[in-house]
């Protein structure tokens, strides 16, 4: 007889979730979904080992369970900690948490070069979200930011260490996606970095996926490097055989040429299945795959500028809308200004439409 | 040099391992990073610790990881006697500021470095644990306590007479 | 009160060697234990209100008492002598004069515990003490006390010595046994806790030095006698050891009622302050905890005799109080600069933080170079309050304690130095060729109603 998964009450900023024992207060709240949920930059849920790094996640237990109902004497990464019957929990509702999380994000950004401008990961980097919703206008470090040696790790991946966070999500992947790890954490404390000691190229069949679980621009794919801004480009999901993996990929575009293949993602960036390096390398072609149809994209992301996954024709009209009662003119436009008089047909000026067009159009008329 | 650990070394070594449990090798890692490190010039190369890894048959980068991440593994080579001297606040408060100073002119060289004759190499490190016997460095195996500037001479040429 | 359980024998010529020190009465207790159940050892350790010796001190007898025992699965011992805490190097001498002693208390720990495979985990550097203690433990072993069947009581058990190779961070003891797997030493997140999944996801039991070596008295007096020495719930003896400014500096032992005063100034401990200088501050419990001004060490906020025991130097709390710690007693003079001294500490954190979670790795560096500024006397004074922030961020919001030890001693230098720090601000070329000084440090504190 199975045994049956103990449910479990818990309640994250007044909304009370009822989860399966063994479920962590992110997942939980991620249950929830919105606003409560704690960002996220080293936990992985598809990485055993991963979370409780980065700090950012940091939430308040204010009531511990319902047999146990002290309060934690400390705030607790969410992504690490489990749920307990009763639980109350405050990351929102909380100004420690807050003023926690905002440190955090400070000490994350503290050596980061802020280089968004020439980086590609800008667009769909987490810590620039993270840092828009949660970060100081103005850094208050006055002091050189920290560089690294430089390493090259193959044709295929690009290495960025000073914009790395350590999360560690990429030694996670090396480890239990692919075959062989040659990357790992080198040196300690502020001198941690990501290499390979002696020059190697990271190769391997899957090893293209740390690309796609790194939440900053540190790891970023060289086929794809200076091509296009990410938000110039069109997602789209598309399939194909591959022998490897699932070949479920998504493709992103720019007209008819392929400038990027990557993993699925979900909608907390988390891939869905791993992919293999022929998949993301080397098809480049949209012959290469069966496209499926736009990628979704959280109309939060800039991303979304431009991309349009359906036309939703409205399909019921403002009168309708309104009872058969027409819409009431308040002003017309052009009772006030010259600006596109209707008289004028704009595209029979030749040339831009200048004030001059204008004054001319009405000593005509 | 020869990077192999010689067949009495390589005793001591399986002894090394034998202290763990099956399977529980990887354990054996520092104890024969210090090992190679005495055998193989004072320092760690490439080349010794891909040799550690092929001894315990774990991924280079798994020595790797480890060999940085502690203080006492050199990855440069080294001179012949480490000077380590501690410059934590207990030292600090006794005077080891003075002591650095002292060395770096007495032998001519910068904190990291080595001197043209390959004896000394002058390093600061952190709290030795023997902040009683403060000012005070390490070199090799043992301590070297209560330093003074005359102590310090004795030290050296000491060194240089027992080339 | 001078008591000496540890250390009474120390002294002993030859003391090093089983021989000598099975003389003197070693392994008394280890004759005794054998034929006791291991759950009324643990009970003992329990009566005696034995605590923790390496920092937290945090109840023996409790934490021995967590310890999961599934069946068919190993338990494991580790004792912690990755002594690396700035001021602190009494375990180092308890394992260097007196090895035996701790060999015995790991020998009826272990047995308490059920663990045939006991490890040392030594820090580095503390090469030459490896020696002393395998050789202890091969005497040891000679004489049937170690190995198969000890003393034909059933138990077998062997002891190991791990050196590490030069991280503070590993005295945090997920961290140790994370080294002692051979890993990169960074803490694990918990829980669970080692008790539960430890050392090769076993259930572990990690200890200080001097928290076994305590094991021995108590067996031997019993747990309810051991805790009559002492006051409060600091029971039995403490080493301290003591160093900075001071005449005698060493390791001390005693039991915890004597007065922080006659510590300092009694002949029998430090004798007083060395060149007949003035005392201006102290850092009582290892670098870890809050540094004190003369005033508050010797006297609590109320007006009260502080005395070197758990409680009492941990009296008025972070405001006017500091911690026992892990006995590491460092004494500043008149002479001594606050600002640089908490820039050495700042340093120390900064070079030993493993740089796992951000708040440590990016924290430690930023005050680093923050004190540096303005030790360099190119501080300002928002500089001092911006210190101040930092270190709020960083304490409590670390995996591991560590990112609290280097929060505290800026935190605490800042609350009791302040006026030194905007003197360095306001005096930028002064700072740079002379000292603050004893200013009003030395005063009688007015009494906190």
């Amino acid at each position: 007889m199975a045994e049956e998964i103990k449910k479990m009450k818990v309640t994250i900023d007044n909304i009370t979730v009822e989860v399966p024992q063994g479920t962590t207060i992110l997942q939980a709240a991620r249950m929830i979904g919105g606003d409560v949920v704690p960002p996220a930059m080293c936990y992985y849920t598809k990485l055993q080992g991963s979370g409780g790094k980065c700090r950012t996640c940091l939430v308040e237990v204010s009531k511990g369970s319902e047999a146990d109902p002290r309060p934690m004497p400390k705030l607790v990464a969410s992504c690490r900690t489990g749920v307990m019957d009763g639980m109350e929990v405050k990351n929102i509702t909380s100004p420690k948490v807050l003023d926690a999380r905002n440190g955090v994000v400070e000490f994350l950004l503290l050596n980061h070069p802020l280089d968004c401008p020439i980086c590609d990961q800008a667009g769909e980097c987490h810590l620039q979200d993270l840092g828009y919703e949660h970060g100081k206008e103005a850094t208050r470090y006055e002091f050189k930011r920290r560089t690294f040696e430089k390493h090259d790790l193959g044709p295929y991946i690009q290495l960025h260490m000073t914009r790395c966070i350590l999360c560690y999500r990429c030694v996670y992947t090396a480890d239990q996606v692919s075959n062989k790890r040659v990357h790992g954490i080198l040196s300690r404390g502020d001198h941690a970095e990501i290499a390979t000691y002696i020059e190697k190229s990271l190769d391997n069949d899957f090893i293209g996926n740390v690309i796609d679980v790194c939440p900053v621009g540190a790891l970023t794919d060289k086929t794809f490097r200076f091509k296009n801004r990410v938000w110039f480009t069109k997602p789209v999901n598309a399939h194909r055989e591959c022998k490897c993996c699932s070949g479920k990929v998504t493709l992103w575009q720019r007209g008819e040429e392929v400038l990027r293949v990557t993993a699925r993602k979900d909608q907390w960036g988390e891939v869905e299945d791993w992919i293999c390096n022929e998949c993301r390398f080397e098809k480049k072609k949209v012959s290469d795959w069966v496209i499926e149809g736009p990628t979704h994209v959280s109309r939060h992301s800039v991303i979304s500028q431009g991309h349009y996954e359906k036309l939703n024709r409205p399909t019921e009209t403002f009168s309708k809308v309104h009872d058969g009662r027409k819409p009431k003119l308040l002003m017309d436009i052009h009772s006030v200004s010259e600006v596109n008089d209707p008289s004028i047909d704009l595209s029979a000026i030749n040339g831009p439409a200048t004030g001059k067009v204008f004054e001319q159009s009405k000593k005509q008329a | 040099m020869m990077v192999k650990f010689s067949e009495h070394k390589m005793k001591e070594v399986e002894a090394i391992i034998a202290r763990y449990p099956t399977g529980k090798h990887k354990s054996a890692l520092i104890p024969i990073l210090h090992l190679a490190q005495e055998e193989f010039g004072g320092w760690l190369s490439a080349e010794s610790m891909d040799y550690v890894a092929s001894i315990l048959s774990i991924a280079s980068i798994e020595v790797y990881e480890v060999a940085t991440f502690y203080s006492m593994f050199n990855l440069n080579p080294v001179g012949k006697h480490v000077l380590e001297v501690c410059q934590t606040g207990p030292c600090m408060l006794q005077g080891s500021d003075d002591i650095i100073a002292y060395i770096k002119s007495k032998l001519g060289i910068a904190v990291g470095e080595t001197t043209a004759d390959g004896m000394f190499t002058l390093k600061t490190v952190e709290c030795l644990g023997a902040c009683g016997y403060a000012p005070m460095m390490q070199m090799g195996m043992h301590y070297k306590e209560h330093l003074t500037p005359s102590k310090v001479d004795e030290i050296i040429a000491h060194c240089y007479n027992h080339k | 009160m001078a008591r000496k359980l540890l250390l009474e024998k120390a002294h002993v010529e030859g003391i090093r060697h089983f021989d000598v020190y099975r003389r003197e009465g070693g392994y008394a207790s280890v004759e005794k234990a054998l034929k006791m159940d291991p759950a009324s050892i643990v009970e003992e350790v329990k009566k005696s209100g034995l605590r923790g010796r390496g920092g937290a001190g945090f109840a023996t007898g409790l934490k021995w008492s967590f310890l999961a025992k599934p069946e068919g699965v190993p338990r494991y011992l580790v004792c912690n002598a990755d002594e690396s805490e700035p001021g602190t190097f009494k375990d180092r001498f308890l394992m260097e004069f007196i090895p035996h002693l701790l060999i015995e208390g790991l020998i009826v720990s272990s047995f308490a515990l059920g663990s045939n495979s006991t490890y040392i985990y030594i820090r580095g550097e503390y090469a030459w003490i490896v020696g002393i203690l395998e050789q202890a433990i091969a005497e040891a072993k000679q004489n049937g006390f170690l190995g198969k069947n000890i003393l034909g009581a059933g138990f077998d058990l062997e002891i190991y010595v791990q050196r590490g190779a030069g991280a503070y961070i590993c005295g945090e003891e997920t961290a140790l046994i994370e080294s002692l797997e051979g890993k990169r030493g960074n803490p694990r997140i918990k829980p669970p806790f080692p008790a539960i999944k430890g050392l090769w996801d076993c259930p572990t039991v990690v200890n200080n030095v001097e928290t076994l070596a305590a094991v021995v008295p108590i067996i031997n007096m019993g747990g309810e006698e051991y805790a009559k020495i002492g006051v409060g719930r600091s029971t039995g003896t403490k080493l301290i050891s003591a160093c900075g400014n001071i005449n005698k500096p060493g390791v001390y032992e005693m039991d915890m009622t004597i007065s922080v005063e006659e510590f300092i100034y009694s002949d029998e401990y430090c004798g007083g302050i060395a060149n007949g200088k003035k005392l201006k501050a102290c850092i009582p419990g290892g670098s870890s905890v809050p540094i004190l001004p003369a005033n508050l060490l010797l006297k609590t906020a109320k007006g009260e005799t502080r005395y070197m025991n758990y409680e009492s130097l941990s009296d008025g709390g972070f405001a006017s109080g500091s911690m026992m710690g892990s006995g590491g007693f460092i004494v500043l003079d008149e002479d001594q600069c606050v600002v640089r001294h908490t820039l050495t500490l700042a340093r120390f954190y900064r070079h030993e933080s493993c740089g796992q979670c951000s708040p440590c790795r990016e924290g430690t560096g930023w005050m680093e170079k923050i004190l540096q500024k303005i030790e360099n006397g190119k501080g300002v004074s928002s500089d001092i309050d911006l210190l101040w922030d930092i270190q709020r961020k960083i304490e409590g919001n670390t995996i591991c304690p560590l990112g609290d030890a280097a929060a505290w001693p800026v935190a605490a230098a800042i609350r009791h130095f302040r006026d030194e720090f905007e003197w360095h601000v306001n005096n930028p070329s002064l700072c740079l060729t002379q000292n603050y000084g004893l200013a009003h440090y030395a005063d009688e504190l007015s009494v906190v109603a």
